[in-house]
């Protein structure tokens, strides 16, 4: 039975398609069958961040109105074994979700998947509701940033009561903690919150810290998740996040300044 | 003499504001959390049925609900100003 988990944040920009793609990539690199789905109706764009736009026919609205099968409309992924990928609806609006039309297609996926990924939207609507209505455990994406840690405190208060686990009084859903967008220099010098302060704020367990880097834009660029790009900071960092996910204890990486050798700062650095 | 203070004076870091902030404000949506979505209209309606007798300040008025067994418990603060 597959482990339905939401990527979430409130805020938008912070980075949950990004991160979405990334561990999704992440856990089907260590073996994982995974599906992940995009619940931005109207608005999507995990299709490009995976580097499959081109290859999209049916969507989540197309399945959840019969219009196409479940296996007709997600895309088995170029680049690793066991990743597959729901696309949303790009003309529909978001009123096309039911939510016995997601009921319906998490509980077909479930028995054919290890994990489902459930890439919500920003804000606190319908498409984020039903993202997160029936998952087991949420990653909550939160940028060091005050707007970014209110709404992530207020998504946390939803995860507690509007999911089917909180309403059925069932085990509440298991909460992680993705900071992305670190960057230690600023914290460094007091004008960017630290990951202790954000973590006692919010106090829930951190999966992971993903820092500032160049390599997120490049990977989205060419619509390559950057797990892939193992020689990279974030990739690096993704990885670490999903052995977490995997309950496997991984010390904390690029959450401090490096400090620059004199070499590295005479010929422009290591390639981040 | 100004300069010296002035140099000397340390500027308190934007995250440390930032944080002592959120703090105020995650206790706030916390404590809201779990309560009916009515409520911070009854919190203003009522404020506005006070007022009509007496001026109280904004947040003279302390609104909770309570749930127990089987009933709800609507405890309601009002600072009253000295007459």
């Amino acid at each position: 039975m597959a482990k339905i988990i939401v990527v979430t944040s409130g805020k938008g920009g912070v980075g949950k398609t990004t991160s979405a793609a990334a561990i999704s990539t992440g856990l089907a690199l260590r073996g994982k069958k995974t599906v992940v789905i995009d619940f931005d109706v109207g608005l999507r764009n995990l299709d490009l961040i995976m580097g499959c736009e081109r290859r999209v026919v049916y969507d989540l609205v197309n399945v959840i109105q019969g219009e196409a099968g479940l296996n007709q409309a997600r895309i088995r992924d170029k680049r690793v074994e066991n990743l597959f990928i729901l696309p949303a609806s790009q003309t529909r609006d978001k009123d096309a979700l039911t939510q016995e039309g997601v009921e319906k297609i998490l509980e077909q996926l479930k028995g054919d998947f290890d994990y489902i990924l459930c890439d919500s939207p920003a804000g606190i609507e319908r498409g984020a509701q039903l993202a997160m209505y029936y998952a087991d455990e949420a990653i909550v994406v939160t940028n060091p940033e005050v707007s970014s840690v209110r709404d992530s405190d207020r998504i946390l208060g939803r995860l507690g009561s509007k999911t089917q686990r909180a309403e059925q009084g069932l085990d509440p859903v298991k909460e992680h903690l993705l900071i992305t967008r670190y960057k230690p220099a600023r914290v460094t010098s007091g004008d960017m919150l630290t990951l202790d302060d954000i973590r006692e704020i919010l106090a829930i367990d951190l999966l992971g810290l993903i820092p500032e880097s160049e390599a997120v834009l490049r990977a989205s660029n060419q619509g390559v998740p950057v797990t892939h790009d193992a020689s990279s900071d974030a990739g690096q960092a993704y990885t670490d996040t999903v052995s977490r996910l995997l309950g496997e204890e991984m010390p904390l990486r690029f959450h401090e300044m490096q400090r620059k050798s004199l070499l590295s700062r005479m010929f422009g650095g290591s390639r981040r | 003499m100004k300069l010296l203070e002035f140099l000397k004076r340390e500027r308190k870091k934007s995250a440390s504001v930032a944080k002592e902030r959120l703090q105020i404000i995650v206790a706030h949506q916390r404590s809201q959390r779990g309560q009916p979505d009515y409520m911070p209209l009854l919190e203003r309606e009522l404020l506005e049925v006070i007022r009509r007798y007496v001026h109280v300040d904004d947040d003279a008025i302390q609104i909770s609900l309570d749930s127990e067994d089987n009933c709800s418990v609507l405890e309601l603060n009002v600072t009253l100003p000295k007459s």
